[in-house]
């Protein structure tokens, strides 16, 4: 056990935790931030994606002693522009199904949509295959992308 | 189970709960609904019993009670559009809460006496009943405002959770709700005029976008209870081995590990968080007894499905004498199918929360099978029934899963909350290798058929073998679907095909394997379809007739061929594909819809690209297309993973495949282009969830075929063999 300061969301955060432990446990238990999922323990699904340092991350493969110091955002404390073209964007085209990927996917996008402000499909492509939705809302991913590119103005 | 056979006391009796302080109305009162029928594509049924289906807070805020577990199939959208839609309710101020565990109140009426989610019915089973409900409470708010201002309800109209008189006076739902609820309530309030309805028909928006998409949406893994631990499950190797011993020494030393016992399902580690969980359960050292478990590779197994199909089996259809009528044919086909185990893998995995104090217990899990897993918990636990509360919540898919008849996870779940010495609330997770290794699969399937055409090329007979595990056989639905042997789902879709054959054989081998088994998404489906399309598709081609024509003058139901003719016109059917491109047409009616779909695909060094898919349906009123569309597409999202690679495989009775890289679902990158449309209807709703699967791979396999001659009689598909 030690002392692990983390700063998530813009807010510093303590705990006394194993510095093995995935940053996804810590997130979802000693921190009850659930939001980001548990798919695959991995780095195969992309369902506990957050931002480390704003680089999209799969959180279950990133050991809390490796998150300290970095700056973490989780799809609980994304904001700005393109979160919220994103998060539009995924609410208008009624993206969701059973939703529990969704986080994950958004968090892709949010990082792609970042760097990229008018992605192409092999560019979504590229960002997106590490996302597994096993609903198959693909179609509608890739929609609700162009779509928030669009609305933050990257089509233009 | 046992049938509900109580008569209703009086089909007016209301019921009234004692309502949280925010809760002004809560309306329950017994539905007539007509005859009760087995089928899920008719509008069910009677067994009339006391629903609670909706809520009114003070803030006008109407809560839509679903009885229907959401697993992304946008039930609670549905459900909430046809009540909203008689009420004329506010849907912006609409929100939904899953039944608790009460099968006299909330049973499915297309299978009942159970609560379930599932057989795609649960738009047909809320079809009448839901609407009847909103319109009795529609009703009962223009009488309470008739009531208090003295005026003739002719002069009254209900819009937005709100009663107008026509002099402009208005009352909210809330501020009439306590009147209301003194009214007795109508049993015949009349149904709107589908001209009239507003979000019927209409791309009403999913209740549960906002939840889903910031984090806050609570699936059973997202549940938190005071001093809660979590279990990992050491899972015997191969299917039907049992603990002979186990060593935990290593386990408990390890930070976190509070408890480690033994279960009928294994060896549980008790740890105070996830990560420690699994790790304990990593750690333990664990002697298998397996005399009696699977040891078979999936290869032997085939070769005995082979060898049973020698013999004489079960008749499932048998019309005409394929027997006598083939030697004559002038064109003969014989075929082997073959379909692997496949595993569900929702994304997320199975979990649930138990909180037993030894005399009663709660329960909080996405689940989909309320019947069952009450029925699990209190035989495992030794409890009655109505000392345990389910929770349903969210579920982060299905795709048959969630609803085990045997309620196997459950199962785990309550022999640990007995086993264990604390007396904490416990939450049992599934990693992703015990979703994967864990069983329950689609199973194996072996189809065996020879074919004839006469001289005109019509089909002259066809006799079917089917080698597989019964899904039902042994479980509480076994009366509904087993029939002197003969489990309907290993033949549905083909001892039942709409196309016109008249000698036509089926038989069916009922196989037996420690492999437990289940439903997936479309259950026999999932192979009848792939087989019935490609066969007929190659009988077209050999009799010399466009595939398209061929099928439609074998379908004497008008909308079976509607929906052929509108794929074929949105897909340009008949048109050149080009070089090295191939186009296929194929369809299929499950759950009383009827879905066609064309496939475009490119063929590159030996592989196949999935283009495009356009696609037609016929399922009945699309209550909202929007979801209709959502859900044909993520069919084929969700199934062309069975096309591309997946297959579980065991060598010597061990499950090879393990996580995602192994059992990998489709990727956004492989994902065709998808145009769905929606065949106009006036006929009552039927399934939407799952029959977008089976006509997929058919299409695909028609359209490969025609780039390269090449029939997929095996899935996966591969164009090396």
């Amino acid at each position: 056990m030690a002392r692990i300061e983390l700063k998530i969301n813009g807010q510093d955060r303590q705990l006394d935790a194993d510095p093995q432990m995935p940053l996804l446990w810590a997130l979802r238990d000693l921190l009850d931030m659930t939001g980001t999922k548990y798919g695959c323990g991995r780095a195969l699904c992309g369902a506990c994606t957050v931002h480390i340092d704003g680089e999209a991350a799969r959180s279950c493969s990133i050991m809390l002693g490796e998150a300290q110091g970095r700056e973490i955002t989780t799809i609980e404390g994304v904001s700005g522009p393109v979160a919220d073209a994103v998060v539009g964007a995924w609410r208008e085209l009624d993206v969701v199904q059973c939703g529990y990927c969704q986080s994950g996917q958004i968090m892709s996008a949010i990082t792609l949509l970042s760097k990229n402000r008018k992605p192409s499909d092999e560019d979504i492509d590229a960002s997106m295959e590490g996302n597994i939705c096993r609903c198959g809302t693909y179609q509608r991913i890739r929609a609700a992308i162009l779509e928030s590119a669009k609305k933050i103005g990257g089509d233009q | 189970m046992t049938r509900h056979t109580d008569a209703p006391e009086s089909l007016s009796r209301r019921r009234f709960l004692k309502a949280a302080a925010s809760t002004v109305f809560i309306l329950g009162f017994y539905v007539p609904l007509g005859r009760r029928t087995a089928s899920a594509q008719t509008p069910p049924s009677e067994t009339p019993a006391p629903n609670l289906f909706l809520k009114i807070d003070s803030d006008n805020i109407i809560t839509v009670i679903s009885k229907y577990f959401e697993m992304g199939q946008g039930v609670v959208t549905g459900v909430a559009t046809l009540l909203a839609e008689e009420l004329e309710a506010d849907w912006s101020k609409l929100r939904f809460e899953f039944a608790p565990n009460d099968v006299a109140t909330y049973n499915n009426l297309v299978f009942g006496p159970v609560m379930v989610t599932g057989g795609s019915a649960s738009m047909a089973g809320s079809w009448m009943q839901m609407r009847k409900v909103g319109a009795a409470a529609r009703t009962m708010m223009i009488e309470a405002a008739a009531k208090k201002w003295k005026v003739p309800e002719a002069e009254l109209r209900a819009e937005n959770s709100t009663v107008v008189h026509t002099s402009g006076k208005s009352a909210t739902y809330a501020e009439l709700a306590a009147d209301a609820m003194q009214l007795p309530v109508p049993q015949d309030a009349p149904l709107k005029d589908p001209a009239d309805w507003k979000l019927i028909g209409k791309n009403v928006p999913r209740l549960d976008s906002a939840e889903k998409t910031d984090g806050k949406a609570l699936f059973a893994m997202d549940v938190k209870r005071p001093g809660m631990l979590t279990a990992a499950i050491a899972h015997p190797p191969l299917f039907g081995a049992k603990v002979k011993s186990f060593d935990a020494t290593a386990s408990e030393a390890i930070p976190g590990v509070e408890e480690v016992v033994q279960i009928p399902a294994g060896v549980a580690v008790l740890a105070k968080d996830s990560w420690s969980a699994l790790r304990g359960r990593d750690a333990l050292k664990v002697e298998w007894d397996t005399s009696g478990a699977e040891t078979r590779s999936d290869e032997q197994i085939f070769a005995e499905y082979r060898q049973q199909a020698q013999g004489e089996g079960l008749v499932a259809t048998k019309r005409g004498d394929a027997g006598k009528a083939l030697p004559s044919a002038a064109q003969k086909l014989t075929a082997e199918f073959t379909f692997p185990f496949l595993a569900h893998t929702p994304m997320e995995p199975l979990n649930c929360i138990l909180d037993f104090d030894g005399d009663k217990a709660e329960m909080w899990s996405g689940c989909q099978l309320q019947s069952i897993d009450e029925h699990v918990l209190s035989e495992v636990l030794g409890i009655e029934s109505k000392r345990i509360r389910i929770h349903t919540l969210l579920g982060g898919g299905s795709f048959g899963r969630r609803g085990n008849p045997l309620g196997d996870w459950v199962a785990e779940l309550a022999q640990i909350g007995k086993a264990m010495k604390s007396r904490a609330p416990v939450h049992l997770l599934w990693s992703r290798e015990d979703d994967i290794r864990g069983g329950y699969y689609r199973p194996i399937v072996l189809h065996q058929l020879e074919a004839g055409l006469d001289d005109s090329g019509n089909i002259a007979g066809w006799q079917h073998k089917v080698v597989t595990q019964s899904l039902f056989t042994g479980t509480p639905f076994a009366a509904l679907m087993v029939k002197d042997g003969v489990d309907h789902s290993s033949v549905e879709g083909l001892a039942d095909t709409p196309y016109q054959i008249d000698n036509f054989n089926v038989r069916v081998y009922n196989a037996e394997s420690p492999v437990p088994v289940l439903w997936w998404r479309s259950v026999g489906h999932t192979h009848t379809a792939h087989v019935m399309e490609t066969v007929i598709d190659e009988l077209a081609r050999m009799a010399g007739r466009d595939p398209l024509q061929y099928r439609l003058e074998l379908l004497p139901e008008a909308r079976d061929r509607e929906v052929l003719q509108l794929v074929a016109g949105k897909s340009g059917w008949g048109g050149s594909t080009g070089e090295n491109r191939g186009r296929g047409i194929a369809f299929h009616k499950s759950f009383g819809t009827r879905v066609a779909m064309v496939a475009d695909v490119s063929i590159d060094e030996g592989d196949f690209t999935v283009d495009k898919i356009t696609a037609a349906v016929d399922c009945g009123v699309a209550i909202n297309p929007d979801v209709v569309t959502a859900q044909i597409e993520g069919a084929i999202g969700f199934a062309l993973s069975t096309l591309l690679r997946n297959r579980i495989t065991l060598k010597d009775g061990r499950v090879q495949q393990s996580n995602f890289h192994n059992y990998e679902p489709t990727r956004i990158r492989e994902m065709p282009a998808v145009e769905v449309h929606i065949v106009q209807s006036a006929e009552p709703p039927s399934g939407i969830g799952e029959p977008g699967v089976p006509p997929l791979a058919p299409a695909v396999g028609n359209a490969i075929a025609a780039a390269t001659g090449k029939r997929m009689y095996a899935m996966p598909f591969s164009l090396k063999a």
